[in-house]
């Protein structure tokens, strides 16, 4: 055991944090709405890519500088101190790209990676149904062939980043004849068309950070085929995998942020030294830090083992009912502040209700916690 | 980085949990645990394989390895709930190694490595320490008093009155006494945060140990025709077993890894540890009662027995509240700092 970085950990610590304390971009634009609001994140994506920490993660053929999973991780937590933003594209960055890099074919890599890296293509996510949540392969959006493309109509829910997107990352089902899993395939489905409607999805804090979409016979070419026909969920778990691994590391290091501004609050308001807040605060310590040492536990697996283990579930648990624990704390230390519109507090718990649903909710997780690595056994739901 | 054992590490943990599950069975446990005795032939053994004084330097006849190896033991000897009076007499030397004088070393650490002697460690209050572990046989203790500081007594000096706690597979005693000398500066004794870890390393292996039994008996245990582990408000309710448990173990190993490598981090490290190893304790053995059903209420399954040595540790040394309560200090210490530099 050693949780010390090594002397090239260090050096690339010290180079980003270095970067980024000379490279601070612009404040955050307080009007112009969503649309202005994207276009900051864009052109420090932009900022980012110029200087080589887009993806540091990503090959240095694609690239990447080759990041080790340590340094990557190094990476996310640097961006988090610094309180910058995470690029634009981070579903095709941390997503979509790894995806290409595994089941893409050469010709597929060599179009599509580049702007993404760049945020000149943005990647949004079509996988979530109206009624294909938690049983993802229950899908229903079909795709059918004719000629040399695939003919594709459905609805897909909770596609963030959609209306700023060119390509989507779209799972369809080309079989209905073979077992539910078995029947899908992946497709990239250009969004710059006609047959795909976008339609904002407000939520309870009353933004709309995700889509709807509504897809009526539109066209992609077979060359846009990931991983193959019928090969879509296992093509699609590659991007749920790294979807845990990636963000993971992110949300860990905003969780840090928003439970120091809540110390330092009650730190002001002398509720520190209160014992009921005081108790509070230190279980809040302490699980942060536990999500910490376990996302760097998990790392560590991946790098000995090869594949993250479905303990990743747990990390995804705690944070998310800790997020939610803290959040709605800080209402309690901040007062009537936190439940007044359009401050960060009443933002922060109201957005935590969704961290116990999105990816995999609380529910599910339990399930694979319990099936996977306890080995109990499934209940049988008759049909 | 990295978060996993060495290979040395590892077979120490292999050797002992495969001597353990042959040594310390739940027969023998049992056994021992009704008739209230130590196993003696057990301590013996471990003592010479070394196990008292993994920790203990060279020089005073140890084997000179660090926490990390010993807060292996521990775990190892909570998970088997071996009937020795081990992590008292291992608390006992890691203080005097710590805070002690050289002559205090000298005096005491040689029979604490070699098991000849055996040392507890209890909290006190002038004097006064209720529920020491291994108090019976114990012929040296260190008394934590309230503030921290430490005392050594030998079993000589102090007025020893046998007490029979929840937990039959550890004895334990009340031990007065306003003899003795101090160990260390009369401030906080150093090497308390060291014995905080072992505790709650042995809080891990309970935790394991418990949350594997239950387990177990869910995928045997059938009702309404299926096995109970099948319906969710069971196997959700073993998930949060786990959940706690990786949370203590997260926290132990850290505290384990700070103690030598970054001894500046151990206070804190040590509360949480500590913290967390004790609601985890607690709670994963009642959800282990809960989820055998009826059969877990009795005597006759092995599951209070975890229960209860959970209990004892849970409270050793302070239970969670008390090291929350430590930490909202560390945190207030640390925003006063930030906003006074």
């Amino acid at each position: 055991m050693d949780l010390t970085f090594s002397a090239q950990e260090t050096a690339f610590r010290d180079e980003l944090r270095a970067w980024l304390a000379d490279n601070r971009p612009e404040a955050e634009p307080t009007e112009g709405g969503e649309d202005a609001q994207y276009q900051w994140r864009r052109d420090w994506q932009r900022r980012l890519y110029d200087a080589g920490w887009a993806a540091p993660a990503w090959p240095t053929e694609y690239g990447g500088r080759g990041a080790s999973l340590t340094e990557s991780a190094i990476y996310f937590e640097e961006i988090g101190r610094a309180r910058v933003p995470l690029p634009a594209n981070v579903l095709g960055l941390l997503l979509g790209g790894p995806t290409l890099m595994v089941w893409g074919t050469e010709e597929q890599k060599e179009r599509y990676l580049s702007p993404i890296l760049s945020a000149e293509e943005i990647w949004c996510q079509g996988f979530s149904e109206p009624d294909a949540g938690s049983d993802l392969a229950s899908l229903k959006t079909k795709a059918v062939k004719d000629g040399d493309e695939w003919v594709v109509t459905g609805q897909k829910v909770w596609t963030s980043g959609a209306q700023y997107s060119k390509w989507c990352m779209l799972v369809a089902r080309t079989d209905s004849d073979v077992p539910k899993h078995k029947g899908l395939t992946y497709f990239l489905m250009d969004m710059e068309q006609d047959a795909v409607q976008v339609r904002p999805l407000r939520q309870i804090t009353g933004e709309a950070e995700f889509n709807e979409l509504f897809i009526e016979e539109a066209r992609i070419p077979d060359a846009n085929v990931v991983g193959g026909v019928g090969n879509g969920w296992k093509v699609a778990l590659t991007t749920l995998m790294n979807e845990r691994a990636g963000l993971g590391f992110a949300l860990q290091i905003r969780l840090r942020q928003l439970l120091d501004d809540a110390i330092s609050v009650a730190a002001e308001r002398g509720l520190l030294e209160d014992p009921v807040y005081g108790q509070e605060l230190a279980e809040l310590h302490t699980r942060c830090e536990a999500i910490r040492l376990l996302a760097w536990k998990g790392l560590t697996d991946v790098e000995r083992y090869g594949q993250p283990g479905p303990e990743g579930s747990l990390v995804k648990w705690l944070w998310s009912d800790t997020n939610q624990r803290l959040t709605q704390l800080a209402v309690e230390i901040v007062g009537p502040a936190a439940l007044t519109s359009g401050t960060t507090w009443s933002y922060e718990f109201l957005r935590a209700r969704g961290n116990t649903i999105e990816g995999g909710t609380t529910e599910v997780l339990k399930n694979i916690v319990a099936e996977r690595v306890l080995g109990l056994p499934r209940l049988k739901v008759a049909a | 980085m990295d978060f996993g054992l060495t290979d040395d590490q590892r077979e120490i943990q292999r050797t002992a949990r495969e001597l353990l599950a042959d040594r310390a069975s739940a027969a023998r446990v049992r056994e021992h645990a009704e008739a209230q005795s130590t196993d003696e032939g057990l301590w013996k053994e471990l003592s010479e394989l070394g196990w008292p004084g993994i920790a203990v330097a060279e020089e005073h006849g140890g084997q000179g390895l660090g926490q990390v190896e010993l807060s292996i033991l521990c775990e190892e000897l909570g998970r088997s709930l071996a009937p020795v009076p081990f992590l008292g007499s291992a608390m006992a030397a890691t203080v005097i190694q710590q805070d002690g004088s050289a002559a205090q070393r000298e005096r005491w650490l040689p029979g604490l490595a070699s098991g000849e002697t055996i040392g507890a460690l209890g909290s006190a209050s002038d004097g006064t320490a209720e529920l020491v572990l291994g108090g019976r046989e114990a012929q040296v203790f260190v008394l934590i008093e309230e503030d921290g500081s430490g005392r050594i007594v030998s079993a000589d000096e102090a007025e020893i009155t046998p007490v029979e706690s929840v937990d039959p597979t550890r004895s334990t005693a009340r031990v007065v006494s306003s003899a003795g000398e101090p160990v260390g500066d009369g401030s906080a004794c150093a090497g308390l945060g060291r014995a905080l870890v072992c505790v709650s390393s042995e809080l891990v292996g309970v935790c394991d140990r418990a949350l594997g039994m239950t387990v177990e008996y869910v995928k045997d245990r059938k009702q309404f025709g299926v096995p109970v582990g099948a319906y969710q408000a069971v196997s959700h309710r073993c998930a949060q077993m786990l959940l706690e448990t990786e949370k203590a173990r997260s926290t132990a190993a850290f505290a384990a890894w700070a103690a030598d490598a970054d001894p500046e981090s151990l206070a804190e490290a040590a509360a949480m540890a500590k913290a967390c190893a004790s609601s985890a304790g607690v709670e994963v053995t009642a959800s282990a009662i809960q989820a055998h059903g009826g059969i877990g209420f009795t005597w006759e399954a092995d599951v209070h027995w975890l229960y209860k040595r959970a209990q004892i540790d849970a409270a050793l040394l302070g239970g969670a509240k008390r090291h929350r309560a430590r930490l909202a200090a560390i945190l207030a210490e640390r925003v006063g700092a930030g906003s006074a530099a």
